[in-house]
C-alpha cells in the first residue's frame, strides 16, 4: 500500500495555493467532454463540486439517497459561515482566520490546508451573493456579521437561523441549472454501496436504486465522495436520520485510509434527551451564545430542588447562580469553543448540578439579554420611565427578531416558552472532524478517489469552530476540487469510457447482492434499530465526551458482541426489489458497527487529550489550567490514518506527522 | 412510555400501480413528548417484530428544514398546527382516544411511490427549468458588498427563499397547483439585483415546466399559504403573475 504523502506544495504558506494552481496540470476543454466524474452526495461540498465541474465541461453523474438533491443535511446548519472579509474593520485577516482555525482545532490539523481554506473563504461569500443567496443585511444594504465561538472578531455571515439552507439551495440551484443543460445526470433516491477499483484506480461505483431496488453499475474516471459525517454512529445525534458512513466506509474497505476517526464534535447547546422513543437530537445554534448566558445553581440543594420540581430556575437569585463559563474562561466567556463548553457542562452535571429530571441539562438564559435590549430600545424609542413589563416586552421583541425561529423550535419540542423560562440544554453529537484521509489535493489513498467536506478529515483538526463547516464544504466544492481533480484527470484524456462489464464490477456487485440476500433471508427477530441503539449507547458512554483506556477496551469488546448478534439476529422485512427502508438502515448500521470499533481503537491509541477527544488520563492536574485537556505534542502531533486489513477490528496505523511552521504550538487557553 | 391510546388509520399502497386503502392501527403507550414521526417509529418497530411490513414514510432531518417529511394528517398537510412540518408536530397536540387519518400528499404531479411516500421530482424539474441565477463558479468575482441590497428587499427575498420544497402547498390545493412553490423561487430572485437580468425568462420557463408537470391552475383559494410550514406569502403569487405577464408582453 501507498505511504502517506500529503503533497503539500513548497514555498511560503501564503503562496502555496496560488503557486500550486499555477503549476498543476489541467485538462483542455475539448478533452473534458471525454471525462466522466461521479459525485456522491449533494450537500454543500457535493452540490458545489458537481455544479462547478459540469460548468467546466466534465460529464458529471451526481448521486444522493434523498428524494431531491436539495435535502442534503447541510441544509440544517443554522448559525453561519465564516469568511475573512474584515467588513467589520475589527482586525480580521486571512492569517487570523487561519490561526483561529488551527488553534481551535487544538493543533491537530494540516497548516497548508487550513491556510487555503481561509484564503478562499472570501470568494465563497462573493460567489453565494452572485447566486442570489439572501444573506442578512444591515440598513445600509451591506452584509451583516455576527460572532461565533472561539474567536474575537465578527466574521460570520448568516441568513437568520437558516444559513445552511440558503447556501445549500444556492449550490442546488447551480446544480439544477446544469441538470437542465444536461451536463449533470442526477440520480436521487440512489445509495452508493461500493467503490469499484480497477488496476489500483477508482473507476466507478455500485449503487442501489432505492425505489426499484435495482443494483446499478456506474463507471467514471474519478469518484468524489461528498457524503458528510458519521455522527449517527452514536444513534442519537443532531444529524439527519439518513446520514450515514456507508460510502466512506466502503471506500475505506477498498483501500482509503480513515483519518482520526475518534475526533467527534459534541455540540454544547442541544435540546436534552427526553425519553427512550427519541430518534434524534435537535441543535440550538451556537449563535445563541452571543446573547444567552449559561449557568447552573451554585448550591447543590437548589439543583436538587429544581430536579424534583420544587423550584424553578427563575426562583434562584442572581447571587446563587454559577455562570461557570464566565467564571472559568473570563476572556471568552460563553463563547468558548464547543469542546470546552461541552466538557464544562458535563463537569457541572456530573458533579450534581444538572437542572432537569435526568440531571443532564444546564440553563441557557436570555433574561439578561432581554433586559439589556429592552433598555436600549426604550432609550431609542424615547419611552420615558419604562416599566419592567415594557422593558421586557421591548427586549423580547429584539431577541425574537434575532432568534425567533430557534425559540419556536425549542417550544415545539419541549413544550415550554423559552422567553419566560430559561432554555435547558445539554451537549450532543453534532459533527465528526475525522474522515477519509486526503492529501492537499483532496485525494484519498486510492488514486482517483477524492473526498470533500465533512467526509474528509482535513481542516478542523481535533475540534471544529462554529460556522466553519459550511466554509469548508463550499471551499472544497467550489474552489479546490475544480483545480486539483484536473491534475489527476490529465492522464485520462485518452482512456475512453470506463467499461462496467469488467470483472471488478462483477465482483463488487455480487458482494452487495450477497449482503442484501443475507439480510432478507436471515430470519432474525430484532429490528435494525435495536442494534443501532445499543451501539449508540456504548459509543456515547465510552467513546463520547470523556474517554479512558479501560472504557474503550470494554467498548471494543461490547461492539464486537453487538456485531456478532447483529448478523445473527437482525430481522429485515420485505424484498430486495422494492422501496425498503429497513433494508437501507440494515446496510448503514452494519457499517456503523465496524466504524464504531475503529473509533474506539483510535481513541485508545491517542493517549492524549486534544480538542473534542478528551482522555481522562491526560488532563492538567494543578495550576491555573487545572482540569483542562492536556495535549502531548511530542508523541501525538500526527494524523492517525488507519488502513483496513480485511476484517473489522483489524487495522494498521499510519502516521502523518504534522509540522507547524506558522503557528507556535501552545496550550490552548481561553481564560 | 406514555399513556395515550390512539386509533391510527393509515394509507397503505404497495407501489404506484396498487390501488391502496386505509388500514387501522390501534396504538397504545404514546407519550406526549414524542414527535409524530417517533410515534410512527414505535409502530413500525412493533410491526417488524410481528413480521409485518412497516409503513413507508419520507423523513430525514427531523427538525423542519429538509422538506422531506410529507404527511397528510386528518386532512391537513403536516397536521393540525400551523407553521411546522410533520416532524416538528408533537403528540401533545393530540388527545387520548383520538382517531388520526394519515395519508400521502395527493396530487396528479406527485405519484405515490409506496404507502405515504410520493415522488416530488417535478419540483426538481421546475427548478432546473429556471430556478437559478446563471452564474458560473468563478475565482475572481466582484466583492459581495459592491452591490448593496435594500434591507427590505433582502428580507422579502429571504422570506420567499425560506421555502423547503416539501409540497404541502400542492397537497393543500384542491386544484393541485404548484404556484406557491414556483412563485417563491421566482420572487426570491426577482427581488435581488443579481436575479433581475433573467427574471422574465425565469418566470416563463418555470411556469412552462410547471404546466408540463400536470400541476393544476391557481384559483386564488389560499389554502397553500395557510398550510405552508414556512409561512410563504400569497404575495409571491401576485409577484409571479406580474413577472409572467410582463415577460409575456415583452417577449423578444
Amino acid at each position: 500500500m501507498s505511504t502517506l504523502d500529503s503533497k503539500i506544495p513548497p514555498g511560503p504558506i501564503d503562496k502555496k495555493w496560488t503557486d500550486h494552481k499555477g503549476h498543476i496540470r489541467i485538462v483542455a476543454p475539448s478533452n473534458k467532454r471525454r471525462i466522466d466524474i461521479i459525485v456522491v452526495g449533494t450537500g454543500l461540498a457535493g452540490g458545489a463540486a458537481a455544479a462547478s465541474l459540469a460548468e467546466m465541461g466534465y460529464n458529471v453523474k451526481a448521486f444522493c439517497f434523498q428524494d431531491s438533491a436539495r435535502r442534503a443535511h447541510s441544509i440544517a446548519a443554522q448559525g453561519g459561515i465564516n469568511a475573512a472579509k474584515n467588513y467589520q474593520n475589527d482586525g480580521d485577516s486571512t492569517y487570523r482566520l487561519f490561526y483561529d482555525t488551527v488553534k481551535g482545532g487544538d493543533y491537530r490539523s494540516r497548516e497548508a490546508n487550513v491556510y487555503r481554506l481561509a484564503e478562499v473563504s472570501a470568494n465563497i461569500i462573493d460567489q453565494c451573493v452572485a447566486q442570489g443567496v439572501p444573506f442578512a443585511r444591515d440598513y445600509g444594504g451591506l452584509l451583516d456579521n455576527r460572532s461565533f465561538g472561539g474567536v474575537q472578531v465578527s466574521r460570520t455571515f448568516y441568513a437568520r437561523g437558516q444559513t445552511g439552507q440558503q447556501l445549500l439551495l444556492g449550490a442546488y440551484s447551480a446544480l439544477m441549472r446544469q441538470v437542465g443543460k444536461g451536463t449533470v445526470q442526477m440520480f436521487d433516491r440512489h445509495e452508493m454501496l461500493d467503490v469499484v477499483v480497477v488496476d489500483g484506480k477508482a473507476r466507478g461505483i455500485i449503487a442501489r436504486n432505492l425505489i426499484t431496488g435495482e443494483i446499478e453499475r456506474h463507471g467514471a474516471h474519478a469518484v468524489l465522495l461528498c457524503t458528510g459525517g458519521y455522527g449517527n454512529v452514536f444513534f442519537l445525534s443532531t444529524n439527519a436520520m439518513g446520514s450515514n458512513v456507508t460510502a466512506a466506509w466502503k471506500a475505506h474497505k477498498r483501500g482509503a485510509y480513515f483519518g482520526n476517526p475518534c475526533y467527534t464534535q459534541i455540540h454544547p447547546t442541544c435540546i436534552p434527551v427526553s425519553g427512550t422513543h427519541q430518534s434524534k437530537l435537535t441543535l440550538m445554534s451556537e449563535s445563541l451564545r452571543n446573547d444567552g448566558r449559561i449557568w447552573v445553581p451554585k448550591n447543590i440543594e437548589d439543583a436538587k430542588a429544581i430536579r424534583e420540581g420544587k423550584k424553578k430556575g427563575s426562583d434562584i437569585p442572581e447571587a446563587d447562580r454559577d455562570y461557570y463559563l464566565e467564571r472559568r474562561y473570563p476572556a471568552f466567556g460563553n463563547l468558548v469553543p464547543r469542546d470546552v463548553a461541552s466538557r464544562a457542562a458535563k463537569e457541572r452535571c456530573d458533579a450534581g448540578f444538572g437542572v432537569n429530571k435526568t440531571g443532564e441539562a444546564v440553563y441557557l438564559d436570555f433574561s439578561a439579554a432581554i433586559q439589556r435590549y429592552g433598555k436600549q430600545q426604550a432609550n431609542m424609542q424615547k419611552v420615558e420611565n419604562a416599566s419592567p413589563e415594557q422593558i421586557r416586552e421591548l427586549g423580547t421583541a429584539v431577541v425574537s427578531e434575532k432568534y425567533g425561529n430557534l425559540f419556536d423550535m425549542y417550544e415545539n419540542i419541549v413544550g415550554e416558552d423559552p422567553y419566560k423560562h430559561a432554555m435547558k440544554i445539554y451537549p450532543a453529537v453534532h459533527y465528526t472532524m475525522g474522515g477519509l484521509w486526503v492529501d492537499y489535493n483532496l485525494q484519498t489513498t486510492v488514486p482517483g478517489l477524492f473526498c470533500l467536506g465533512e467526509a474528509n478529515f482535513s481542516d478542523h483538526g481535533a475540534n471544529r469552530l462554529g460556522a466553519s463547516a459550511l466554509m469548508q464544504g463550499l471551499a472544497d466544492g467550489y474552489f479546490v476540487i475544480p483545480y486539483t481533480v484536473g491534475d489527476y484527470l490529465a492522464d485520462d484524456i485518452r482512456t475512453g469510457p470506463i467499461d462496467t462489464m469488467r470483472p471488478e464490477f462483477d465482483a463488487a456487485e455480487k458482494e452487495q447482492k450477497d449482503r442484501i440476500h443475507h439480510f432478507l433471508n436471515n430470519k432474525g427477530t430484532k429490528p435494525v434499530d435495536d442494534f443501532h441503539r445499543r451501539l449508540g449507547k456504548v459509543m456515547w458512554d465510552k467513546c463520547g465526551m470523556a474517554r479512558n483506556a479501560q472504557g474503550l477496551q470494554e467498548a471494543i469488546v461490547e461492539i464486537r458482541r453487538i456485531r456478532e448478534e447483529f448478523w445473527k439476529y437482525v430481522r429485515v422485512p420485505g424484498t430486495a426489489n422494492e422501496f425498503n427502508q429497513e433494508l437501507e438502515k440494515a446496510g448503514r448500521v452494519a457499517d456503523f458497527i465496524e466504524l464504531g470499533e475503529l473509533m474506539c481503537m483510535d481513541a485508545l491509541n491517542r493517549n492524549e487529550s486534544c480538542g473534542g477527544h478528551f482522555r481522562e488520563e491526560s488532563q492538567e492536574l494543578d495550576g491555573p489550567q487545572q482540569g483542562e485537556a492536556k495535549r502531548d505534542d511530542e508523541n501525538y502531533a500526527y494524523v492517525a490514518a488507519w488502513e483496513w486489513l480485511g476484517e473489522a477490528g483489524k487495522a494498521n496505523l499510519h502516521k502523518e506527522h504534522l509540522e507547524f511552521n506558522e503557528v507556535k504550538l501552545t496550550q490552548r487557553s481561553y481564560k | 412510555m406514555g399513556n395515550m391510546k390512539l386509533n391510527l388509520k393509515i394509507w397503505r399502497q404497495n407501489g404506484s400501480n396498487d390501488k391502496g386503502s386505509i388500514k387501522d392501527y390501534p396504538v397504545n403507550d404514546v407519550s406526549e413528548d414524542m414527535s409524530f414521526l417517533e410515534m410512527l417509529d414505535v409502530l413500525n418497530d412493533d410491526l417488524v417484530r410481528k413480521g409485518e411490513d412497516p409503513i413507508a414514510f419520507d423523513h430525514d432531518c427531523r427538525e423542519g428544514i429538509c422538506g422531506m417529511c410529507s404527511l397528510f394528517i386528518n386532512g391537513r398537510p403536516h397536521g393540525p398546527e400551523r407553521h411546522i412540518t410533520t416532524c416538528q408536530l408533537h403528540m401533545r397536540k393530540f388527545k387520548d382516544g383520538d382517531t388520526i387519518y394519515v395519508e400521502p400528499w395527493r396530487a396528479e404531479a406527485f405519484p405515490v411511490v409506496k404507502d405515504l411516500v410520493v415522488d416530488r421530482g417535478a419540483f426538481d424539474r421546475i427548478q432546473a427549468a429556471g430556478g437559478f441565477v446563471s452564474v458560473n463558479t468563478m475565482g475572481n468575482l466582484v466583492d459581495a458588498n459592491a452591490m448593496p441590497v435594500r434591507k427590505a428587499d433582502a428580507d422579502k427575498a429571504f422570506d420567499a427563499a425560506a421555502c423547503i420544497g416539501c409540497g404541502a402547498c400542492v397537497a393543500a390545493c384542491p386544484n393541485g397547483s404548484a404556484m406557491l412553490f414556483v412563485s417563491a423561487k421566482v420572487s426570491q430572485y426577482a427581488l435581488l439585483p443579481q436575479g433581475r437580468p433573467e427574471a422574465r425568462e425565469r418566470a416563463l420557463n418555470m411556469v412552462q415546466q410547471m404546466d408540463a408537470e400536470k400541476f393544476g391552475n391557481c384559483s386564488n383559494i389560499g389554502a397553500c399559504e395557510i398550510e405552508c410550514p414556512k409561512d410563504i406569502s400569497l404575495e409571491n403569487i401576485a409577484r409571479l403573475n406580474r413577472e409572467y405577464l410582463g415577460a409575456t408582453l415583452s417577449r423578444e
